[in-house]
């Protein structure tokens, strides 16, 4: 009798447990069939366009609610350890699945192709890399990138520096900082067709609407085409980028200086230091940390700078910089590879600076 | 929350049969291109005669950043139904990867049937037709101001040798014979390429022409140094070209013509494709056959006679659907260019058109200079890899123009042509 009614209980729980085992399974297919369905729909149906908005709208946020409620109640099913375990990896997970497929396997498939010839139809070895390192334009393009470095790094780290500093003694401060700072708030694009303007050439005897021209001729110079007198083209480019930058390592520069320690600098009054003295011996050496950090990220956008330089001269008069090559070599002449290569050298160069950049910031307390 | 995921699942369900009632068993092909406003609304209206008599609806979707997109496009494994592609090179390359298909046997005769054989050439690789050609347009003409001509007493020249004494009388009456700009973002120097094809077809004659597009002949051999002098003769010379050499690098190639329109002219004289008088000022396109004259660039050997030098989308097709092919024959014929030849701002290859609908007879010669052509040339930087093409040719004839040496120029232009 007993062991019947054990039995009777143990298939009762067998079944019931199957039955739960099926839903748990059935929801999650027949709710990822669903979602697939409707893609399928939106990517080949022909429905009005407004239904279609519609539908995709609810598709994806509702699919992504739907998703995550789904893979919580799945995972609420399980035991205790188990739950504790995945939990995290649930709402971590989907973003390192978008990081992967948005910038990991782009980056693996350009180092793949880079070995490729224009089509990416033939294996050529290192051919598109030997090409780099010969090519007359882009020898130019470094020389021209080592221009933006150097220069656009250390003019536009320097003025916000030097203007923090200034700005820390001044009755002025906000308002001076709010117009240094304001450039910030322009695309690259956009700075590039405000500059047009300050660079514009125009015949002599035609009236000079660039800004440059017209202070120049007004002195009783002839115009001057500013950006094809080689390589200083280069160097008027970088301004565009330090005026736009100044702005940004100044904030950074004056919230380091703010935390310098009242009491350090008192001590260096009373010791008899000058305030060149206090700036060079106290605050420069307070803030190296920051220093560091915001030349680094300004070096960063140097090297892969390209919107300026497409806008304002696509490259003519040696002015191409490595990010521009591989623009023209990947979409303006469709060599898939020689583009590929490009891009694979500029994230090879970026690589060591970003790792200083990120440990840099990474030690600054503010940004932990 | 069971119920709710239940619910959710029913409310899409509803929403996707709803919206299934409402698709109508329409047919749609989309086309890809790279012309805008107010080209796209004329083409928009050339094939709404196909739309009405088949009830195919065709989408056509511009980009101004078409030649990249179209790459994105089809290597993601998006392509539209069919492309307009301006450049030769380009469907070389989608051949090449038989990304599209080829044309099927009626097409073909079509083909040859509504036009003359260059455009099948044109539109075929190793062979195989892919293309139809539908809007052309002519490269090789010179346009002038009529009314400042007329009281100057200039007549439009005939020969190479008739050119270079009007300029020289326009010089001696302190005018500046040439408008010239070439300034085209990315694409600057493109209107160089073209004067200096035009003057290859007139001095080296067709067959040498297209050796050089075929890489036959390198690209620094004497025949393309000669038309490079030869162009660089009219363009380096400050009394020839309105600006001289500095004006002409930085001026776009929209803006140059207009400064022949200024009381006096600052220039005499534009060579350009006939899609230019899109830039004319508003009120000289108001008036367009009064204030503008056209003639063709002159010959230079006589024994080439008058080449025509000119450009044109080829419309290819990356799904095999019967009503793609419907509209593909569409384009094939007369009928498809009508409406937007009325509309203005386009010439038509088709055989058996009906010139009358041109609105102009400015553009009616235009329109008989290219059916008439006995020797047509498609852009040759359009037809050369694009590494020269779109790449190295530009930038060569901008360094050309700045004034570095011709020899050196050429032999990089040379260098970077792919192996």
């Amino acid at each position: 009798m007993t062991q019947e009614r054990t039995e009777d209980r143990l298939l009762q729980k067998a079944l019931v447990g199957v039955g739960r085992l099926f839903f748990t399974l059935f929801v999650p297919v027949t709710a990822f069939f669903i979602f697939f369905k409707i893609f399928i729909f939106l990517r080949d149906g022909n429905a009005p366009q407004l239904v279609m908005t519609l539908i995709a709208i609810v598709w994806g946020v509702g699919g992504v609610a739907a998703l995550y409620f789904l893979g919580y109640w799945l995972i609420s099913k399980l035991s205790g350890k188990w739950n504790k375990s995945l939990l995290p990896y649930l709402f971590v997970g989907p973003a390192l699945v978008i990081l992967a497929w948005y910038l990991f396997i782009p980056t693996l498939r350009s180092l793949y192709l880079s070995f490729f010839n224009d089509t990416s139809m033939e294996f050529v070895g290192l051919a598109n890399f030997l090409y780099c390192f010969t090519d007359e334009d882009m020898l130019i393009s470094y020389r021209n990138n080592l221009i933006w470095l150097i220069v656009g790094t250390s003019f536009a780290s320097g003025f916000g520096l030097l203007i923090a500093i200034l700005a820390d003694r001044s009755k002025f401060e906000k308002i001076s900082k709010i117009l240094i700072f304001l450039p910030m708030a322009i695309s690259f694009v956009g700075a590039g067709v405000i500059w047009r303007f300050v660079y514009e050439y125009k015949p002599a005897g035609e009236d000079q609407i660039g800004l440059l021209n017209a202070i120049y001729t007004a002195f009783g110079g002839t115009p001057q085409a500013w950006l094809m007198i080689q390589p200083w083209n280069t160097v008027f480019l970088v301004f565009i980028m330090v005026w736009m930058w100044t702005g940004y390592a100044m904030v950074i520069y004056s919230a380091a200086i703010k935390g310098v320690p009242v009491s350090l600098i008192e001590a260096g009054r009373v010791d008899g230091a000058g305030e060149i003295r206090i700036i060079a011996a106290i605050t420069i050496p307070y803030i190296k940390g920051t220093i560091i950090a915001v030349s680094t990220t300004i070096l960063i956008i140097t090297l892969k700078i390209f919107d300026i330089v497409y806008t304002m001269t696509g490259g003519l008069f040696d002015t191409d910089v490595v990010a521009s090559m591989q623009y023209k070599q990947m979409f303006a002449q469709h060599d898939f590879g020689m583009g590929s290569a490009i891009a694979v050298l500029l994230f090879i160069a970026i690589i060591p600076v970003m790792y200083l950049n990120l440990r840099q910031f990474g030690q600054q307390e503010g940004f932990k | 929350m069971k119920q709710s995921i239940r619910f959710f699942g029913f409310v899409l369900l509803a929403l996707m049969l709803i919206s299934g009632t409402t698709v109508a068993e329409k047919k749609v092909v989309t086309v890809f291109g790279p012309f805008q406003e107010p080209e796209s609304t004329r083409f928009e209206a050339a094939y709404k005669v196909f739309e009405e008599r088949t009830g195919i609806d065709v989408v056509y979707t511009p980009s101004r950043d078409f030649e990249t997109l179209i790459f994105v496009r089809v290597e993601g494994g998006d392509p539209p139904d069919i492309a307009a592609l301006p450049q030769p090179g380009l469907m070389y390359r989608f051949a090449k990867k038989q990304q599209i298909k080829p044309l099927w046997p009626e097409a073909v005769s079509l083909v040859e049937k509504n036009y003359s054989p260059v455009w099948k050439e044109l539109g075929s690789y190793e062979g195989t037709p892919y293309g139809i050609y539908h809007r052309v347009n002519v490269k090789s003409l010179v346009w002038y101001p009529k009314k400042a001509w007329e009281k100057a007493g200039y007549q439009p020249p005939t020969t190479w040798a008739e050119m270079e004494t009007l300029c020289g009388k326009m010089i001696k009456n302190g005018h500046t014979p040439w408008a010239i700009g070439v300034k085209s973002g990315g694409a600057t120097g493109w209107p160089a390429t073209d004067w200096m094809e035009d003057i290859m077809l007139r001095t080296a004659g067709p067959e040498v022409y297209d050796k050089w597009i075929t890489h036959d002949i390198p690209f620094d051999d004497p025949a393309v140094k000669r038309a490079a002098e030869i162009m660089l003769n009219i363009w380096r010379d400050p009394k020839m070209v309105y600006g001289g050499a500095m004006g002409i690098l930085n001026t776009s190639f929209g803006d140059a013509p207009k400064v022949m329109f200024e009381d006096p002219p600052k220039a005499w004289m534009h060579r350009q494709g006939n899609f230019i008088t899109g830039f004319f000022p508003k009120k000289i396109q108001d008036n367009l056959a009064d204030e503008v004259g056209v003639f063709g660039l002159p010959s230079i050997e006589p024994q080439w006679g008058l080449p025509v030098l000119g450009g044109g989308d080829q419309y290819v097709m990356f799904s095999d659907r019967p009503e793609v092919r419907q509209f593909m024959e569409f384009l094939a014929t007369a009928e498809s260019g009508e409406a937007w030849a009325r509309a203005g701002g386009a010439l038509f290859p088709h055989k058996g058109q009906n010139l009358d609908a041109y609105p102009d007879k400015l553009t009616r010669i235009q329109a008989e200079m290219l059916l008439n052509a006995e020797v047509f040339r498609f852009d040759a930087s359009d037809m050369m890899p694009a590494k020269v093409g779109a790449g190295s040719f530009w930038r060569g004839m901008v360094d050309l123009v700045g004034g570095k040496k011709t020899d050196s120029v050429l032999r990089k232009i040379e260098k970077s042509w792919p192996k």
